[in-house]
Parts: structure tokens; C-alpha cells; sequence
């Protein structure tokens, strides 16, 4: 069959899981008074449309910030308006001033996810397309395999579409970023970035190894000669698009200010609800809030997430290829997932999308990965009543991508070879190292199952109200933590003989 | 062996995936079909088998035949421990979460069938050599077209019925015919029909075949019967097991003396011509001709506006229909049509033995007949062709052609059964997928012997995606709206009934000329 109609038939049943998907609930649904996801997006749109942009960020009579104010970079809250423009014509109800708070209705939620959907198809799903199509080795058939994984990703489809965000924008935007770089333009690629880091703050977790590459790239082409040419070719794009994002806040440095301070909201704490990070992992143990002051926690964050996170980009500065390009952002990610301050849960879908990125080459471990990640966040989808479609994609992922990409079989062998137990443990034969990392994954898999189940269905014992959330996010952790050394040792190893290797195929 | 199982380990992998798919679609908009079966479910649990065809607290009493109604007395056992206030015969429209859970899953679970029924029929393709491509086998085209149907998705998981579960029976039935065990496809159809009664449309394509092809074991050198080698063991066995199974089902009312009311709920025939959406059959042209009609007449002076009926169809939702300018049709005139549209193709299959594919193509002449020319038909009934049509489309590239003509026409008609926006996305987009797979796949699997559509078809589907466009997208922002709410069903009925009769036309061709090649060898 051609390629095109698969591609096609791939992006439909995205497309369809998608907004099958979307029928479901969304956070907050009926929960006044402050409601959730759905309702911030959709004050923001009223806020946006109806106070002059120099209100937005600040706390005003009529733009209460107490109440889901504003704190999102300004293509954020350029987004928002724009929803609510299009909002307004079709019924201005949606966002009045006010009067619309907590405004919910069927017809407003086919709206809502609409808009996401309508983001999606224009960002998100065709930057998936490009990159597996000419980013990815294989054959034809392995490339779609490629790129119906990574579009059935539950976890950002329920994120997204269930509990409701536009996380499709900024992992869009940065995966064109990473799609440009890999064929070589690094202009666009550096402006795809920014737009990304203009839309969500959390994009910074890819900063590190973008900022490397580049310069990397720079200092490999030589830092007086043509190297110096590209450098500055991309610091102008990079000024140029930030300048332009942020141009109607510009004359007024107070606004500028407060715009900074509320993206970045210090004073939250190192950590709030169950994430499946070290901070909220060793807080079972050690009681870190209580002992540390909220200052030195914020450094011992810093600290740790900047040991963490270098040695892979001094790594990729060194040797800036794509394939290390690749590995820095899932261990950048990582590192300030797990490490970094003030971490919330959904945030483990910036580590998962490089981690898509490498399904190809790392089959099973990926696989293993996206699912603990989808695992992670259950608790957010037992809140929003997601539970249906928790199950069915929870389900049906590894299912699919383990028959598509037979990541349990024909793979197994060439991830050993990089893997960390062949180095660490060379007497063990092959065959049996194969058949460990099988039953390891058959166990975490059923052991993730059976947390889920126990979570639906058995009321925790009065003591420990918390006992289910803590248990999954520690055992997502440990799933993470595993993840992040394993990557960091493929890192810090010879590159696969990619070439040789996949000639073969 | 091993090798064997593991070669269809694709099938598992469609059939689980398409399972889960399903499941998705839980909480999407469902019709009162919904309320239907819940009402049957409590029907069936809370009143003793006298009271079943007699209840009638509800309007949506119970009009399937005797073994459907214990199908959901079964499931209504399971309901108990769900939730039981779903079985309440008073709780009418109830739907809590529980409940639409429980419906839902019991379509997805009944489907098993269908899925087993799928993989007996893909077992039974005749392939010259198999492909090493899974891709381009033909058993896994097959799989796709059936597990993945765009018809079957829509009207069993979105709008809500079991229809997977009967076609199961059918197709399986169908599938033991093509494997020659006859007497197993003959037990499976006699429970098919006293699961729902609409398949008596196909029943004299059985009837016929099993009693040429089974009971007359030897045929003259010509090809035509021999009938002193009629076997009476063999129209024994058959009739004991029909007899048996419509005993078992119908018995039980016939000993309370109520057959002719069971009968009466089973075939109402004080509804009208066509049903609430018009199917695209005959019927639908011939109402679109008066329709016409009547507006010129109106334009020319011919006919007073004032003598018309009132509304004549145009809402949809008129149940006893009067034409303005045509005769009426009565329901014995749409029989008398019927039959004399399958007789040639009875005929076909009588005069000479043929193989169990022309028994399959009878079958299918039978079903599309019966649609073309039916009383009361629904829209959904464009199924019982579709799905066995698709087993000869992955044979042969006339079927194939033929398929995607019917299948896309078909599906199309079924648009008006999801109305509401939510659901606008996914019967679009499902659409397109089943489209494109099919035209694709198809087209590869018969790449050899060039093209499958001819100009005038492709011209013809690419009008009906014209149609499409405009009747979905550009008429409800237009000013019609208002005035005209029917026109978009009236030109989509009307456009589709044009290639369901041409499929109609070309797949009697098929069968009566292979008749020709066999004469002149």
C-alpha cells in the first residue's frame, strides 16, 4: 500500500482516538467554585478578550488573580484571545466579562475541544508526520509504525483532551524546533523554539540541549569563521522572535517584570500534590519542607537539577550530533522533572516527547517509559473522571506499540548492546539478559495495572488517605529514575554504528 | 503450527484494537435505540414470558423475535449486578453512567461474534499465491473491511445496536456454506432469523440454494438437475433443524395461544413507505419523481397548490405517506417488486449447480433487492449488502469495483443517523479512514488487472462527495435552511439510490453472465 494512505489512515485514527477521547469529562467539570484546567483556559480567553492588554498579568478589579489569573507567557495569552474572538462571534455569553465564570454548557465544551483539536491538527500532528517520514530509518511500513506510536501517546491525548490544555502547541512548536534541526536549519529551528518557550515556560526543560546543539554546531564550524556567522544568525532570530512575542509589553519594564514574576511563581513551594518526582518520592521518608527553609530548598532543586542535567549537554556541546541531541533533551527533561523546583505532574510530558522521538531505536524501553508516564498521572484522571478512556488507552498502547514495533522481540538485541546490563554485568549471556528485561517489563507492566485497579476500586484505609496517589507516584518514579540512567549511560557510550545497522534493515 | 498461529497474529491485533476503539465511543451520543433495549431488558427480567409481546407501557415494545428477547433476558442476569434500576419496567429513559457502561459493553462483548465470524470468513479466501506483505494478503484486507466497517461502527457503538452480533451469525453461517458444511450454516441462519426477522429478506437465496445444492446430490452433464438423485435423509435433516429452532423459539407462544400477536409486533405494517430518514432505494427515487413533479406542476398551473396533501414527506418524519401526483404504493406492491427482482437470480442458481460463491451472490442480490424495493426499509439495512459483499471484493476485481461503489454510496446514506455536532468529527473522519482504506487496499490487492472503477463511477463518487459538502457544510449556513429542512435528506437519498441500483444492476450482471460463459463452454 502507499504511503500516503497509511500516513493518512494513521493521522485519522489519531484524529478519531483524539476526539473520542474528548466526549469524556474535563477537570473540574461541575466543581464550582474554582472548577479546574477548563475553566482557567476559559477565563483566560475572557480575561484576554475583554481587558486591555496591559491588564492581563496584573491583579485589577476586574481581573481577579486569585481566580486561575494569568500565568502563562504572553503567545499564551495571545492564543487565548484569539479563542475568545472567534468565542465571541459564535456566542458572546462564552466570554463576558464576569457574568461568564464558570460557564459551562455542551455546546461550549464542543467549542473548547474543538479548539484544541483544531491546534493539534495544524501543530502538533503535522510536525509527528514530518519528523517520522524523514527523520526516522526504516522502512516505509516502520515508519508509520513510528508515527501511529507516537500519535496514539495517551498521555498528552488524555492530558489534552480529557483534562484539558493546549500541550500540543508547545511540544509542537518544539518538535518542529527539533524536526529543523535535524535537516540542518537552525534558524528556524532556533524561532520554532522560541515560539515554543513563548508559549509555556516549561519548554525551558528542552533549553539546555537546544542551547548546546546550536552551539555546539557553532563552535564545530569554528567560532571565527563561518561558525561566528551562524551564531549570530541565530541569536537575531532568537532576540527578533522574543522581541516580537513580547512587543506590547516591552515599553513598560514594570509589566515586563510582573509578566516574569508570574510565569515564575517562586513561592509555590519545592513541590505540591503527588508528582512522581525525587522531592515528593523522598518526602515519604524524609519530611524535606519541614526541615529545609523554602530558600535553601530552592538551591538544593537548583543544585541537583544542574548536576543532573549538564553532563549530558557538556556532552552533546562536545559531540553535537542528532542522535546525542536527542538523548540530551530526554535527559534534560528528566533531570528537571525529577529534580527541578515546583514540578507538577503534567510535566512529565515534556520528558515523554523526546522520548517519542526515540521509539525507533530504543523500542521497548520508550514504550516502557510513556506508559509509566501515562501511569504517573492517574490520580489527575481519576479526579477528572477519565477513567474509560484511561482504561481503553492504557490498555491499547503497549498492546499496539509492542505488535507494531515488535519491541519485545527483534530489538531487544541491539538495545541490550547499548544498554547499561551488558556493560555492567558481561558474564550474563545475551539470551538470558533478554529474557530478564522481559519479565521486568512484564512485572512493572502488571504491577501498574494492578495499582490502577486498586486505586479505582478500594477505598485507602482512614489513616493513610493518601496511600494509593503515594504509591503510584513512587512507583512511577522509580520507573523514571531508571529511564534517566539509562539514557545518561547510552549517552556516555559510543553512538551505535547507526549507519551499518540499519542498512541492514 | 506454531508457525501457523503466529502468522494471524495480525488478526488479533485488528480484532483487540477495533475492540478498544469501541470502547472509546462509551459516552457518545446514542438514539433511542438505546432506550429501546434497556426497555426490553426489563421487559424480559421483569415479566413472565406470557407478558412479553402483550407489554406496552413503554412505545418501544418488544419487536424482535422470541430468541433476541432471551438474549436480552441473559444479559439482563448479568444487569442485575450492575445496576439494577436499569430493569425497572417504570424507569423509562433512565441512563445513568452504570448503565450506558453496561449497554455499551454488552454491544462490544456480543461483537466477539462477529469477530470469530470474521476470521472463519477470512479463512475461507481463495488466493492464487499469498503475498508475503501482511499488508497485501487478501485475509487481512478482508479483516479490515469487516472488523473496521464504517457502517458498523457507527450504528452499533455510536447510535447503539447489536447488529455485529446478528451479522456475526450471518456471516458465520455464510462462511460454513463456503466451507461446505451446510447443515451448520443452515442451524446458524435458523437462529439468525428468530434473532431478528429483517433477514427473512435473504432467506430464499437459502432456501433454494440448500435445497438444489444439498438435497440433489448429482447433476446432469450440462450443468442442470438431476432429480432422481434427490436425497430425503438430507431435506429431513435440514427441516428437523429449522423446525427445531423455530419450535424452541416460537413453541413457548404458540402453546399460550399469543402467535398472532408476537406476529403482529413482529411486522407492523401500519408504517409507512419510507422510514424516518428515506433509504436510498427505489422508493426514495420514486417519492423524489413525485416530489418534482408536483413543484412543476405547481410552477406550470397544472395542480392547485391547495389540493396537494399537506407536508407530503417533507418533514421525513410522516408516517403513513400520500404522493401528490404518483399513485400510492401499498405495502403488497413493494412485495410483488421485491420478488420479482430476486426470481431471475433464484432462477440462476436453480437451473444449474453452481458454486458457494454464486450462493453468496444470490444472497446479496436478495438483501440489495429487498432494500431497493422493500417496505418500510431502514437506511441501516445497506449493511447486510456491504458486509458479505466485501468477501467476494477481495476476490475478484469486478466485486471490488462494485464494493467500493456500494460502500461508499451506503455509509454516505447512514450520515443522517449522527446529527448532532459532537459526533460530526467522528463520522466524518471515520468515514474517510474506511474510504480510503478500502480504495487503497482494494486497488492494491487487484493492481495487476488495472483499475477497479470505471470513468462513469469515478464521475459518480466524486458528485457524491459534492453532495456531501454541500448537504453537510454549506446548506446549514444557507438561507434554505429555513425554508427547505429536507432537502438536504431528499438529495442524498435520492443521489445514493442512483449507485445502490447501479451496484443492484452490475451484480446481477455478474451472476447471470458467468450463467452465459457457463453455456457457451
Amino acid at each position: 500500500m502507499q504511503t500516503w494512505s497509511l500516513v493518512s489512515i494513521s493521522v485519522l485514527l489519531a484524529v478519531l482516538v483524539r476526539w473520542g477521547v474528548s466526549l469524556n469529562s474535563y477537570s473540574g467539570a461541575g466543581k464550582p467554585p474554582m472548577f479546574g484546567d477548563y475553566e482557567a483556559q476559559r477565563h483566560w480567553q475572557e480575561v484576554t478578550y475583554n481587558l486591555p492588554l496591559q491588564q492581563w498579568y496584573f491583579n485589577t478589579s476586574d481581573n481577579d488573580l486569585n481566580y486561575w489569573g494569568l500565568d502563562y507567557p504572553p503567545l499564551t495569552a495571545y492564543h487565548s484571545w484569539l479563542c475568545a474572538y472567534v468565542a465571541n462571534i459564535l456566542n458572546p455569553d462564552w466570554v463576558e466579562l464576569h457574568r461568564s465564570r464558570g460557564y459551562e454548557s455542551p455546546a461550549h465544551k464542543l467549542f473548547m475541544r474543538t479548539t484544541v483539536l483544531v491546534t493539534d491538527v495544524l501543530i502538533y500532528i503535522p510536525a509527528v508526520v514530518l519528523y517520522c517520514l524523514y527523520l526516522t530509518d526504516g522502512s516505509a511500513k516502520r515508519r508509520v509504525s513510528i508515527l501511529l506510536s507516537i500519535l496514539l501517546y495517551p498521555g498528552l491525548i488524555l492530558i489534552d483532551y480529557g483534562h484539558f490544555q493546549y500541550n500540543g502547541v508547545s511540544l509542537g512548536f518544539a518538535l518542529w524546533g527539533v524536526l529543523a534541526l535535524g535537516l540542518g536549519w537552525n534558524s528556524l529551528g532556533s524561532l520554532a523554539f522560541s515560539l515554543a518557550l513563548n508559549y509555556k515556560q516549561m519548554e525551558l526543560y528542552h533549553a539546555l540541549p537546544f542551547f548546546c546543539f546550536l552551539l555546539g554546531k557553532c563552535i564545530k564550524a569554528g567560532l571565527i569563521g563561518r561558525g561566528f556567522v551562524l551564531l549570530v544568525k541565530i541569536t537575531a532570530t532568537v532576540l527578533v522572535t522574543f522581541g516580537l512575542c513580547w512587543l506590547p509589553f516591552l515599553p513598560d519594564p514594570s509589566q515586563v517584570l510582573q509578566v516574569v514574576r508570574r510565569i515564575f511563581p517562586v513561592a509555590r513551594g519545592l513541590f505540591e500534590d503527588k508528582v512522581a518526582n525525587t522531592w515528593c518520592s523522598l518526602n515519604t521518608l524524609i519530611k524535606i519542607r519541614s526541615i529545609l527553609t523554602s530558600d535553601s530548598q530552592l538551591y538544593l532543586s537548583l543544585a541537583f537539577t544542574l548536576l543532573a542535567a549538564l553532563p549530558s549537554s557538556i556532552r552533546l556541546l562536545m559531540k553535537p550530533t542528532f542522535w546525542n541531541f536527542k538523548l540530551a533533551l530526554v535527559n534534560s527533561s528528566l533531570a528537571f522533572f525529577l529534580f527541578s523546583y515546583q514540578v507538577h505532574e503534567k510535566s512529565i510530558l515534556l520528558a515523554a516527547l523526546p522520548v517519542c522521538l526515540l521509539l525507533n531505536e530504543f523500542p521497548l524501553m520508550c514504550v516502557w517509559f510513556l506508559q509509566a508516564s501515562t501511569f504517573s498521572m492517574l490520580p489527575l484522571f481519576l479526579k477528572d473522571g477519565l477513567l474509560v478512556p484511561y482504561t481503553v488507552t492504557f490498555l491499547g498502547f503497549p498492546f499496539l506499540t509492542v505488535y507494531l514495533l515488535s519491541a519485545l522481540d527483534d530489538c531487544l538485541e541491539d538495545e541490550l548492546k547499548l544498554g547499561i546490563c551488558g556493560k555492567l554485568f558481561p558474564l550474563i549471556p545475551k539470551i538470558h539478559l533478554a529474557c530478564i528485561m522481559k519479565w521486568k517489563f512484564y512485572i512493572s507492566m502488571a504491577l501498574m495495572a494492578v495499582l490502577s485497579v486498586l486505586s479505582v476500586v478500594m477505598d485507602p484505609p482512614p489513616h493513610l488517605p493518601d496511600l494509593f496517589p503515594v504509591l503510584v507516584s513512587t512507583t512511577a518514579f522509580m520507573h523514571f529514575l531508571g529511564v534517566f540512567l539509562h539514557f545518561s549511560m547510552v549517552q556516555f557510550m559510543e553512538p551505535p554504528r547507526k549507519k551499518s545497522r540499519k542498512k541492514n534493515n | 503450527m506454531a508457525a501457523q498461529a503466529d502468522s494471524w497474529s495480525w488478526f488479533t491485533a485488528l480484532a483487540v484494537g477495533v475492540s478498544l476503539f469501541k470502547c472509546l465511543f462509551i459516552n457518545a451520543y446514542h438514539s433511542t435505540d438505546f432506550e429501546v433495549h434497556r426497555n426490553w431488558l426489563a421487559i424480559t427480567h421483569s415479566l413472565p414470558l406470557s407478558r412479553w409481546y402483550h407489554e406496552n407501557s413503554s412505545e418501544w415494545t418488544l419487536d424482535y423475535p422470541p430468541l433476541f428477547a432471551w438474549l436480552e433476558r441473559g444479559l439482563a442476569q448479568a444487569a442485575r449486578h450492575w445496576d439494577g434500576d436499569m430493569l425497572r419496567l417504570d424507569n423509562l429513559n433512565y441512563a445513568s453512567p452504570a448503565t450506558v457502561l453496561f449497554q455499551r459493553l454488552s454491544v462490544v462483548c456480543t461483537d466477539l461474534l462477529f469477530i470469530y465470524a470474521a476470521r472463519e470468513c477470512c479463512r475461507c479466501i481463495r488466493v492464487q499465491k499469498a503475498p508475503q506483505v501482511v499488508l497485501s494478503q487478501p485475509s487481512f484486507v478482508l479483516a479490515v473491511l469487516l472488523l473496521w466497517n464504517f457502517g458498523l461502527l457507527i450504528v452499533d457503538h455510536i447510535h447503539f445496536q447489536y447488529n455485529g452480533f446478528l451479522f456475526g451469525f450471518l456471516l458465520l453461517s455464510v462462511a460454513r456454506h463456503l466451507q461446505s458444511r451446510h447443515l451448520q450454516g443452515a442451524l446458524l441462519f435458523a437462529v439468525l432469523l428468530n434473532l431478528k426477522h429483517i433477514f427473512l429478506y435473504v432467506a430464499p437465496a437459502y432456501g433454494i440454494f440448500l435445497l438444489r445444492s444439498y438435497c440433489f446430490t448429482l447433476d446432469r452433464p450440462d450443468g442442470s438437475i438431476r432429480w432422481s438423485s434427490f436425497a430425503p435423509l438430507r431435506l429431513l435433516a435440514l427441516g428437523s433443524i429449522v423446525v427445531s429452532v423455530f419450535a424452541l423459539s416460537f413453541g413457548p407462544f404458540v402453546a399460550m395461544g399469543q402467535l398472532s400477536q408476537v406476529v403482529s409486533r413482529l411486522f407492523p405494517f401500519r408504517r409507512g413507505l419510507c422510514h424516518a430518514y428515506w433509504a436510498p432505494n427505489a422508493w426514495a427515487l420514486y417519492s423524489g419523481a413525485d416530489k418534482a413533479l408536483a413543484v412543476l406542476g405547481v410552477r406550470l398551473k397544472l395542480l392547485q397548490e391547495a389540493e396537494l396533501p399537506r407536508a407530503a414527506m417533507t418533514g421525513g418524519l410522516v408516517q403513513e405517506v400520500q404522493h401528490a401526483v404518483l399513485p400510492s404504493v401499498p405495502p403488497a406492491a413493494t412485495l410483488l417488486c421485491t420478488l420479482l427482482a430476486v426470481v431471475p437470480a433464484l432462477v440462476s442458481i436453480w437451473r444449474r449447480r453452481r458454486g458457494n460463491r454464486a450462493f453468496l451472490r444470490c444472497l446479496l442480490l436478495c438483501a440489495l433487492a429487498s432494500f431497493l424495493f422493500g417496505w418500510h426499509v431502514h437506511e441501516k439495512a445497506i449493511l447486510l449488502a456491504v458486509l458479505p459483499l466485501s468477501i467476494l471484493a477481495v476476490e475478484s476485481r469486478e466485486d471490488a469495483g462494485i464494493f467500493l461503489v456500494l460502500s461508499t454510496t451506503g455509509h454516505y446514506s447512514l450520515f443522517p443517523l449522527l446529527f448532532t455536532p459532537a459526533e460530526m468529527i467522528i463520522k466524518v473522519c471515520l468515514m474517510l479512514m474506511f474510504t480510503i482504506y478500502s480504495f487503497t487496499a482494494l486497488g492494491n490487492l487487484h493492481r495487476s488487472q488495472g483499475s477497479l472503477l470505471r470513468p462513469m463511477e469515478v464521475a459518480y463518487l466524486l458528485g457524491l462527495a459534492a453532495v456531501a459538502i454541500a448537504c453537510e457544510f454549506i446548506f446549514p449556513l444557507s438561507p434554505w435552511q429555513q425554508k427547505l429542512p429536507f432537502l438536504p435528506l431528499l438529495a442524498t437519498s435520492v443521489y445514493c439510490a442512483v449507485g445502490v441500483s447501479y451496484s443492484f444492476l452490475r451484480l446481477y450482471a455478474t451472476l447471470l453472465r458467468s450463467d452465459d460463459k457457463r453455456k457457451q463452454l
